[in-house]
């Protein structure tokens, strides 16, 4: 059955002045999505974001979320959204209880004091919830936004950077949290760590200069990557004609040596040609042979750098 | 989901922030000593040298020290939110535009209210010395609410304008001084005596006093029109606070 789209963005256009920050970006998000916004810095991830949560108003095109438009039904759209902005901003002078009622309070939530404790259980902030906001670490605080973003259980969750500037225990709580919760939400998050796409996102969307380039898998976007099943091949003693024989393969794009002994062989199909390969080398001596799996990393600065350059 | 949605649980985050932090009871310090010193003080209020039953000391210099004060109070209302990016927290929680502005001016008109109420000592010392007069009291209070109304949304407006709070502050100092300033005699002759258009702006000048609208709700005079003057005042104030916090809210 076909899952229910709870996020259906088309053709969104903002503009600052000459400055267009999105520029006609289309995509769709369905419940159990977790929806990875990549991008380099000033890209317009933050803008669209801000879009699709009513904050800030597109100058064309149209965004729904649960069937309610940005425009004409935005308070509609703002309850079912949990959005964790850029830096988690909350109001420092109040404590974590304190403020997490405020939000709960303003979201109409039923039972408050049942809302707190499970938000409070699932971002571990038992230690610090009598604490003021301001005396709380980064991580803390980054949680505090999490908190709030879960607080009436919204069907849409969107994360602006959740887990910038964490340290690596806490991005995994966090990257955890997001996969427990996923099941029957969309979640969209941006960030700039391509990790945390591969681990945690089952679609992925670049964008450069409020354009959009990709949209696809994760997986997908490995395998486009321009060093997704390179083989890199380290044999015991140079041998010239394996590596002319293995360069003259109709599916070899080239072979780069590193040193005489050391090469690597990029495949001009992105295929896996392991098995030619091991069967060229037989009964010759290696020292090792491995392929590797296209990282996110590499097709993100081929696509934006050539965007940006 | 109505206009105000939201605004109920703004004005409570609002008026606990006050109390929150040392600032709240700062403000109110300052207040009632300097309430208090201009009331009795024998250079300008003369309170216990008049050997009146009276306020009109107490209310005669509330304008001076509004002045200054509310907006010290009015500042932080949307500068701070638009500094620390709450206010992007704000606006995509299901709350009105509207309902977060008067959520936040009822608080901060609410919190001046708490301010005049802590100078009830004057009061008894009134009800002790002799018989006042308890309607021009009544009124005199009413009057100083709404002036406190008119300034802090005035100030919020500007509050609104910039990020910084100190900019705000100076601005809506500016604004409630030239605002206060329009019916005093001496500005109300310079612009009397300018040709041609002299009179009118008089006129004018004199229906925008917020000293004239003020001192008859001091005087005991508690007549329609003035309340419609700082009804329209403030509401004035707050629609284009309003409307100018929409532009800039993401700036």
């Amino acid at each position: 059955m076909e899952s229910e789209i709870l996020v259906d963005v088309r053709n969104i256009k903002k503009s600052f002045g000459p400055i267009k920050a999105v520029d006609d970006i289309s995509f769709q998000v369905k419940r159990g999505d977790i929806f990875g916004f990549l991008g380099p810095n000033g890209a317009g991830k933050s803008t669209a974001m801000k879009i699709i949560t009513c904050f800030l108003e597109q100058d064309s095109g149209r965004v729904t979320v649960a069937g309610h438009d940005t425009l004409t039904d935005s308070l509609a759209v703002r309850q079912k959204i949990g959005y964790l902005p850029e830096s988690a901003p909350a109001y420092g002078e109040m404590t974590v209880t304190g403020f997490l009622k405020f939000v709960a309070e303003a979201r109409c939530v039923a039972d408050i004091p049942a809302a707190i404790a499970r938000v409070v259980e699932m971002t571990g902030l038992e230690r610090v919830v009598h604490q003021t906001v301001e005396t709380l670490s980064k991580g803390f605080k980054r949680r505090v936004g999490l908190a709030q973003a879960l607080i009436h259980d919204p069907e849409v969750l969107i994360l602006d950077e959740p887990t910038d500037g964490l340290d690596p225990n806490q991005k995994a709580l966090v990257q955890d949290l997001i996969n427990r919760i996923a099941r029957n939400k969309a979640i969209i998050l941006s960030t700039h760590i391509l990790d945390e796409v591969e681990r945690v996102c089952n679609r992925a969307l670049i964008i450069s200069r409020g354009q959009m380039l990709v949209d696809s898998t994760p997986r997908d976007l490995m395998a486009r990557a321009g060093n997704h099943n390179v083989i890199r091949l380290v044999v015991r003693e140079a041998d010239k004609n394996l590596a002319d024989q293995i360069a003259a393969r109709d599916w070899c794009e080239r072979l780069v040596r590193h040193t005489e002994t050391d090469w690597e062989i990029f495949p001009k199909d992105r295929a896996n040609h392991l098995n030619d390969v091991m069967a060229m080398v037989a009964g010759k001596e290696i020292e090792s042979i491995a392929i590797q799996e296209g990282r996110l990393e590499e097709l993100f600065r081929e696509i934006t750098e050539g965007v940006c350059a | 989901m109505s206009r105000y949605t939201g605004l109920k649980a703004v004005f409570k985050r609002e008026f606990r922030g006050y109390f929150a932090t040392p600032l709240g009871y700062i403000f109110l310090v300052i207040f009632l000593v300097a309430g208090g010193w201009l009331t009795v003080s024998r250079d300008f209020g003369q309170f216990l040298e008049i050997r009146q039953a009276s306020l009109t000391p107490f209310f005669s210099f509330l304008p001076h020290i509004f002045v200054m004060l509310v907006p010290a109070v009015a500042m932080r209302l949307w500068a701070e939110e638009r500094k620390t990016g709450t206010v992007e927290l704000l606006f995509t929680l299901p709350i009105t535009l509207e309902g977060s502005y008067l959520g936040k001016f009822l608080a901060g008109w609410a919190f001046l209210g708490v301010a005049l109420l802590l100078t009830f000592p004057v009061v008894i010392w009134v009800a002790v010395l002799g018989n006042p007069d308890w309607g021009t009291i009544a009124t005199g209070y009413l009057g100083s609410f709404l002036l406190a109304g008119a300034f802090l949304a005035i100030g919020m407006l500007f509050s609104a304008l910039t990020k910084n709070q100190v900019v705000s502050f100076i601005l809506s100092v500016a604004a409630s001084v030239s605002l206060l300033s329009l019916g005093l005699p001496q500005v109300l002759e310079f612009f009397g005596n300018i040709a041609f258009v002299g009179g009118y702006l008089e006129q004018i000048f004199s229906a925008l006093s917020l000293f004239d609208h003020f001192h008859s709700l001091t005087r005991g005079l508690l007549e329609f029109r003035v309340i419609a003057f700082f009804a329209v005042l403030i509401v004035g104030w707050l629609g284009c606070g309003m409307m100018l916090l929409n532009q800039l809210k993401a700036s």
